[in-house]
């Protein structure tokens, strides 16, 4: 260690932290006050752009995809929903009855994001396809109405979404669960708690903090998705995320698409404190 | 179960049948839900081996081993685009890890100002939905006249991993003993010979870990890249780019082999851990 550097002990930790804290403004930060100065611009590619402070793009772009911005909303409180149905038993599982087999469980949790996201949601359209080998053949036996079709449908942009981010849930929910002294079960049960009660008053509020990690990692990802609806849904199941796309790369409408992007997000934040303090509220009154 | 002797029943065998059947029900779901994870995986290899005569690969025509022959010869562009990401994925993986193991030292090892400042600036891009960071980034690129390539690429990565790794690290050394690094000043060794010696031999394992999520991360990315990728094509792009007009089987070969690669990797990984910890054992450093 430099010697000027042993009388300035204090500067140590900055050392450390500027380089990798100055990317994250550099790329992280500023580009977001970008996208707001964007936002606030008017023009478009051909006649250039300037700073008009049009605050009224907010409301307005907010009305013009109402649909889509509650359609995004809605989709992703319901694959939440569905990520922990099937995630908190599957976590609890592991966790309390995996026994030598827990290792291998996880790893067959998180082995799916060994293949493409975009190869996994492209399979799914294999799978669910009309004439696919799942409904073809069920057609073809004459189970199934030929007219029966899951692609283009909220059923499948749903599912697809579900599919995608169930891992998510239930890696915190195990840590979580995990966690738990099986004792405090023990202890709940010989003081005459049903199982089920044990469960509602000893296990899920010490899982509390799973669920909540458990759903953010879930929710945020679930409402910005795009490319589900994009390849499993059809026009009527256009999210926001399929919007902002569009206005940026293919429209080329910067200013209301860094709107939007910023709705999204300060819609997001917004979502996650009120649930935070929901929680709260939980977590202390049991 | 007729020849078992009366008094070797097992405890469990008379609890009555509907309790029995009731303790199946949780491993059975557990059963089906890893069925349904790996669903689109199997599909996707047994599709490498579909002898399609069109462009669509949507039903079985019959067994061929001509896509895994031909993987490499038929699309050029396929080859660049996972070229450019396995560039991509090294390069930010390293810089990420880097940056962010630094980070995450200073966050455990240091009291300072500013500390909260930080802990909010490695959380938001976590809490930010991908399209969020990938516009802004394009907004920043744009407004500047920055020309998209692998080096915004490169740097989108970069940004997105370094909350990631800051993360796994953190929670790899806040879990060890500070007591072995002051054994080791007391034993008279200066604090680089210590880092060297000891806190980094410890945190090594995080920093790995660490590693591993941000490639995973990295080559795995389709949103992000897409808005910062100007005419540049990742694996994920092309693919993406090719289900318009139908994913040719080379796609599913491709995504087989990285599976593959991924599965072996991990297998060792594990089998490494274990051969460390029985070398480990009769020392009781942890101890």
């Amino acid at each position: 260690m430099p010697s000027w550097l042993r009388h300035h002990r204090g500067l140590v930790p900055y050392l450390f932290l500027v380089p990798g804290g100055f990317f994250l403004v550099l790329f992280f930060v500023i580009p977001l006050i970008t996208t707001f100065s964007v936002a606030l611009q008017e023009g478009s590619l051909g006649t250039g752009y300037r700073l008009t402070f049009n605050f009224g793009i907010f409301p307005e772009a907010i009305a013009r995809w109402d649909e889509q911005l509650l359609r995004s909303l809605e989709y992703g409180l319901i694959v939440t929903v569905l990520t922990m149905l099937i995630g908190y038993p599957m976590a609890y599982t592991i966790a309390f009855r995996g026994g030598r087999y827990k290792n291998i469980l996880l790893l067959f949790v998180i082995m799916p994001f060994f293949t493409s996201f975009i190869i996994r949601t492209i399979s799914w359209k294999f799978i669910l396809a009309d004439q696919g080998f799942v409904l073809g053949t069920l057609k073809d036996l004459d189970l199934l109405d030929p007219g029966f079709r899951l692609l283009a449908t909220p059923v499948a942009v749903i599912s697809g979404i579900t599919y995608n981010f169930l891992p998510f849930v239930v890696l915190p929910l195990y840590v979580a669960l995990e966690r738990i002294d099986p004792k405090l079960i023990e202890a709940a049960t010989d003081l005459y708690a049903s199982r089920l009660q044990a469960f509602l008053r000893v296990t899920l509020p010490l899982s509390i903090s799973g669920v909540f990690a458990a759903s953010l990692l879930s929710f945020i990802p679930a409402v910005g998705d795009y490319l589900n609806a994009e390849l499993l849904g059809s026009r009527n199941e256009t999210m926001i995320g399929n919007v902002i796309q569009r206005l940026f790369l293919v429209n080329n409408d910067y200013p209301q698409a860094s709107a939007l992007s910023l709705v999204l997000m300060l819609g997001i934040l917004v979502s996650v404190f009120f649930y935070r303090r929901v929680l709260r509220g939980k977590e202390l009154s049991v | 179960m007729a020849n078992a002797l009366p008094g070797a029943v097992p405890a469990q065998r008379r609890l009555p049948l509907g309790t029995r059947l009731a303790r199946l029900v949780l491993p059975t779901f557990t059963g089906l839900v890893v069925a349904y994870l790996f669903l689109p995986i199997v599909v996707m290899a047994v599709f490498g081996f579909n002898d399609i005569q069109g462009r669509f690969n949507f039903t079985w025509q019959g067994f061929t081993l001509d896509h895994w022959a031909n993987l490499f010869n038929r699309f050029p562009a396929l080859n660049q685009s996972l070229i450019n990401s396995l560039i991509v994925a090294v390069v930010s993986t390293l810089a990420a890890t880097t940056l962010g193991t630094l980070i995450g030292l200073a966050l455990t090892r240091y009291e300072f100002r500013g500390r909260s400042p930080l802990n909010l600036l490695i959380f938001l891009p976590i809490a930010t939905p991908e399209i969020v960071l990938g516009a802004s980034l394009l907004a920043l690129f744009v407004s500047t006249g920055v020309s998209r390539d692998i080096t915004t690429i490169t740097i989108a990565h970069i940004m997105f991993n370094i909350s990631f790794v800051v993360v796994t690290v953190r929670a790899r050394i806040a879990g060890f003993n500070r007591a072995l690094e002051e054994a080791a000043m007391d034993l008279g060794a200066d604090e680089w010979t210590t880092f060297r010696k000891v806190t980094f031999p410890l945190i090594f394992p995080g920093i790995l870990a660490a590693a591993l999520l941000a490639f995973a991360l990295s080559i795995d990315d389709f949103v992000i890249t897409q808005f910062t990728a100007g005419q540049t094509t990742t694996f994920p792009l092309w693919v993406y780019g090719a289900s318009r007009i139908g994913v040719p089987p080379q796609v599913n070969v491709m995504g087989t082999l990285l599976f593959g690669i991924a599965l072996v990797g991990i297998v060792l990984w594990v089998l490494l851990q274990r051969r460390d910890q029985l070398v480990a054992t009769p020392t009781r450093m942890d101890r």
